[in-house]
């Protein structure tokens, strides 16, 4: 197990450094100056200009631009934007908003999806079954900012329950509509897959074992169905956890939510480099422990599965 | 309010005018009441894009929070856009080169230490300086010294600008290059605001927590959330404050801010989103706001390119001109959020003549093809006007496009170029050739920006190339005038000089669309599209 980790780890090096340089080229191959674009429709004095590049590095190659970041990054020095505050700082005021808001979407799909799932499976053709099939399809074929701004519209101006937008992104309770919009896409294929996988255990050997040794009802289904049942949803979960923390930026944008897709995409649009490259990179990583953490779950969850 | 909204949505579908007219005007107990001075109100902002110095706001984000921390010598009133002494007593020229500035006693930064003449020349010298960055650095451009504290490359020799010399602490003078009869409406700009010692220090930091002298003290910036501000106890200004202090609230999208507003989260907002532009006058009753905003949206010709000289072409760009229903592309594409353009100078400003475009402006097909035609017609028969395709502005791009094609039988289309950047580098670096979206928002209120920074020869923003030596003339001869009022005149003589050789198309003047909430009351929005912050009062 340790050995396993361990060379899971090293993996991840490469990896990071790989991912890293793409994102780098990328931002630093899109069209336009980010610095003559400061200037707005004004033309840009090219005496500040230059010393502006001079400041951010931009003025030397690309190759050598790179090498000066990882030189500094390895120096846990993520740099600074263009409003001149550090990158890492920046980063440290918008993932914890993140954090949150992703382990409140988290939170609903384990809860709603899970149980949803449960009796849609255990219940195959019922009228609860058909019920959650035809919801988890109208959610999962409404596009998320639809959804977003119906929530906002019916529940804050209409019903006035809730703000309209997230007025302090540290309030945990403010979160929860945006958590909820944000999970409605995940919650369904949770739903579903959960739905599938109790249906087809349902049929399997060990499953009539278990209610042959005159085990009660309860500890068949906790016990030996859901426990097999839910490896594919740990699965999906898990990478959906990495994909909750980077892709909120419609949800964000909606509910207007300091997190990092909104800061991302300012970065983008301003073109800052460091921003975008220190937050990706950091992205990289969470999506690549998460993935470590479901595969050592599987483990948990069955016993058959072995890391050496 | 519920109500309210679902009529909101059958005009979306139905786009009825009855149901506009029985729609719920009103909007729900905005009559004025008694106001409290110590309440705040919040604002639709965006995140500053640069630290919070003065000369280093060019943007809209971080210049109107700037603005509201500092004052300068003069500003300019909301209501009539002239210019009026804040610091300032006097601001007297005898030659319009040599300006005698006398101070106001009694004025304290936030710190509480004094304003004075020295705290302008230092602040003004630092700024002008290349090792400081700063991007309105070029607007010391005038002063006499300008190029030894900024060369155009390399190191500044000197630290001071010549033309600046304090006489004691309430007197100093400026010295121009050449004469600038319209430079005190200048000075109104931000980036002619003073500095307090302890800045020097340490001007980073600084930019992170600004001490200014304006009628607001910074409190707190909760980055990517909210800049906090209250009101200066000891300012000296002619607008004291009405309000206890500004909330700048960061928003990324206006839809965003626009529900807030709708629920009362949010006080003022800066500007609907499109899609709220038909029913937003519906939704907020006598809360709307629609005022007109000293900005211009033009397309300008690459007069650079071969295909565009000559005095013939002059005529073609008339023709294309005369070829745009800005009438209907306004009420209908814009949804009434721009108003025709008569003149190349906006609305509202100092010096403002409607109608110089004249004929040329006004849509007559007939016309329109003559002059294309005795023009020896458009270069290839077809035409591109290259825009940024992240401002929104494909819809009337487009409009403007099928405009001039049916018209004439021009074929036109838009280039869109994926951001404004991209764009803004094609355009100054003459990689395109035909037509492009271009614009004016005014510096200062006064027509001589919208036609000396944008047509004179050379010019720092003369994106078209145009250069034209009976304009260069006018302009040179207004600048020399005596008094403001001459110089605008001297200004409008110049503007009709665009009517002939038409390097730019004037389309349409921009309008602030805005509104607030039933907390607040006494909103009036300026011409640049900011509300009258010190005036805004807070029900009590």
């Amino acid at each position: 197990m340790g050995h396993y980790i361990l060379r899971r780890v090293l993996q991840m090096i490469p990896v990071f450094f790989g991912a890293t340089l793409l994102i780098f080229l990328m931002v630093y191959s899109l069209p336009g100056d980010p610095i003559a674009a400061m200037f707005g429709d004004k033309a840009a004095d090219p005496a500040t200009v230059a010393n502006l590049k001079h400041q951010y590095y931009l003025d030397q190659p690309l190759w050598k631009q790179y090498l000066h970041y990882m030189n500094n990054i390895l120096h846990l020095d993520f740099g600074t934007s263009f409003t001149g505050r550090p990158v890492s700082e920046i980063m440290k005021d918008a993932f914890p908003v993140t954090i949150r808001l992703a382990l409140v979407a988290f939170f609903f799909e384990i809860v709603i999806g899970l149980p949803l799932g449960l009796i849609a499976g255990l219940k195959r053709g019922s009228i609860a079954d058909t019920l959650v099939l035809l919801i988890t399809l109208i959610v999962i074929s409404i596009p998320v900012f639809v959804l977003g701004y119906i929530a906002q519209t019916v529940f804050a101006i209409n019903l006035g329950w809730v703000t309209a937008t997230v007025q302090d992104s540290r309030d945990i309770t403010q979160l929860i509509l945006p958590g909820l919009v944000l999970a409605s896409l995940s919650l369904a294929y949770v739903a579903r897959l959960t739905r599938t996988s109790i249906g087809e255990n349902l049929r399997a050997d060990y499953m009539r074992t278990a209610v042959a040794k005159g085990l009660p009802r309860r500890t068949v289904i906790g016990r030996h169905l859901l426990r097999n049942s839910l490896i594919p949803v740990v699965t999906f979960l898990g990478t959906d956890l990495g994909a909750l923390m980077g892709g909120a930026i419609v949800t964000e944008g909606i509910f207007n939510i300091a997190g990092v897709g909104n800061v991302l995409y300012r970065a983008i649009n301003q073109k800052e480099g460091p921003t975008v490259v220190g937050i990706v990179t950091v992205l990289v990583i969470v999506y690549l422990v998460a993935s470590l953490v479901v595969d050592l779950l599987y483990a948990v969850l069955d016993p058959r599965i072995r890391y050496a | 309010m519920p109500a309210c909204t679902r009529v909101r949505w059958a005009v979306v579908s139905a786009t009825s005018v009855a149901l506009m007219a029985t729609g719920c005007g009103g909007g729900g107990g905005s009559g004025s009441g008694p106001s409290d001075a110590s309440k705040t109100f919040t604002y639709q902002s965006s995140e500053p894009q640069n630290p919070l110095q003065p000369a280093n706001a060019n943007e809209t984000g971080g210049g109107r929070i700037v603005q509201n921390l500092f004052k300068g010598l003069a500003d300019y009133d909301p209501s009539n856009g002239k210019l009026r002494m804040q610091a300032a007593d006097k601001i007297d020229s005898s030659d319009a080169q040599t300006y005698n500035v006398t101070l106001k006693s009694g004025w304290t930064f936030h710190d509480g230490t004094a304003v004075t003449a020295k705290s302008f020349v230092d602040a003004w010298n630092w700024a002008a300086n290349t090792k400081n960055n700063q991007i309105n650095s070029s607007w010391f451009a005038d002063i006499q010294g300008y190029s030894d504290v900024h060369p155009s490359s390399g190191n500044p020799t000197t630290d001071t600008m010549s033309g600046l010399t304090v006489q004691d602490d309430t007197h100093f003078t400026i010295k121009l290059n050449n004469k600038v009869s319209y430079f005190p409406y200048k000075l109104g700009y931000v980036a002619f605001s003073p500095l307090p010692e302890g800045f020097y220090k340490d001007p980073a930091g600084y930019g992170q927590k600004p001490v200014g002298n304006g009628p607001y003290q910074f409190v707190s910036w909760d980055h990517n959330s909210q800049v906090v501000t209250k009101t200066f106890a000891n300012y000296q200004g002619v607008d004291k404050p009405k309000n206890g202090g500004v909330v700048f609230k960061m928003y990324t999208t206006a839809e965003a801010a626009y529900a807030d507003l709708q629920s009362n989260n949010l006080d003022v907002m800066d500007q609907v989103p499109p899609s709220a532009l038909a029913n937003y006058k519906n939704d907020l009753g006598d809360r709307a706001i629609d005022a007109p905003q000293g900005a211009i949206q033009n397309v300008g010709f690459t007069l650079y390119q071969p295909d565009w000289q000559g005095a013939d072409k002059a005529k073609v760009r008339q023709g294309l001109s005369m070829a745009i229903d800005r009438n209907t592309i306004t009420k209908t594409v814009l949804q009434g959020s721009r108003a025709p353009a008569s003149a190349w100078v906006a609305e509202g400003v100092e010096g403002y003549k409607a109608g110089t475009c004249g004929d040329f402006c006004t849509y007559n097909v007939d016309k329109a093809k003559q002059l294309i035609q005795e023009g020896g017609g458009v270069p290839g028969n077809s035409l591109k006007i290259t825009y940024n395709a992240d401002g929104g502005h494909k819809e009337w791009v487009d409009a403007v496009c099928n405009s001039i094609r049916q018209a004439t039988g021009v074929n036109c289309a838009g280039d869109p170029k994926t951001d404004f950047k991209t764009a803004r580098a094609a355009i100054t670096g003459h990689q395109i050739n035909g037509m492009f979206r271009t614009g004016w928002v005014q510096d200062y209120p006064l027509n001589a920006n919208f036609l000396a920074d944008v047509y004179r020869t050379g010019a720092a923003s003369n994106d078209t190339g145009y250069s034209s030596p009976e304009f260069d003339k006018l302009a040179s001869e207004a600048d020399q005038a005596a008094s403001i009022q001459d110089t605008a005149t001297g200004y409008q003589k110049a503007e009709e000089q665009l009517a002939n050789d038409m390097p730019a198309i004037p389309l349409w003047y921009y309008r602030t669309n805005s509104g607030y909430s039933t907390k607040v009351q006494n909103v009036a929005f300026d011409s640049f599209g900011n509300p009258a912050w010190t005036q805004v009062e807070v029900k009590s």
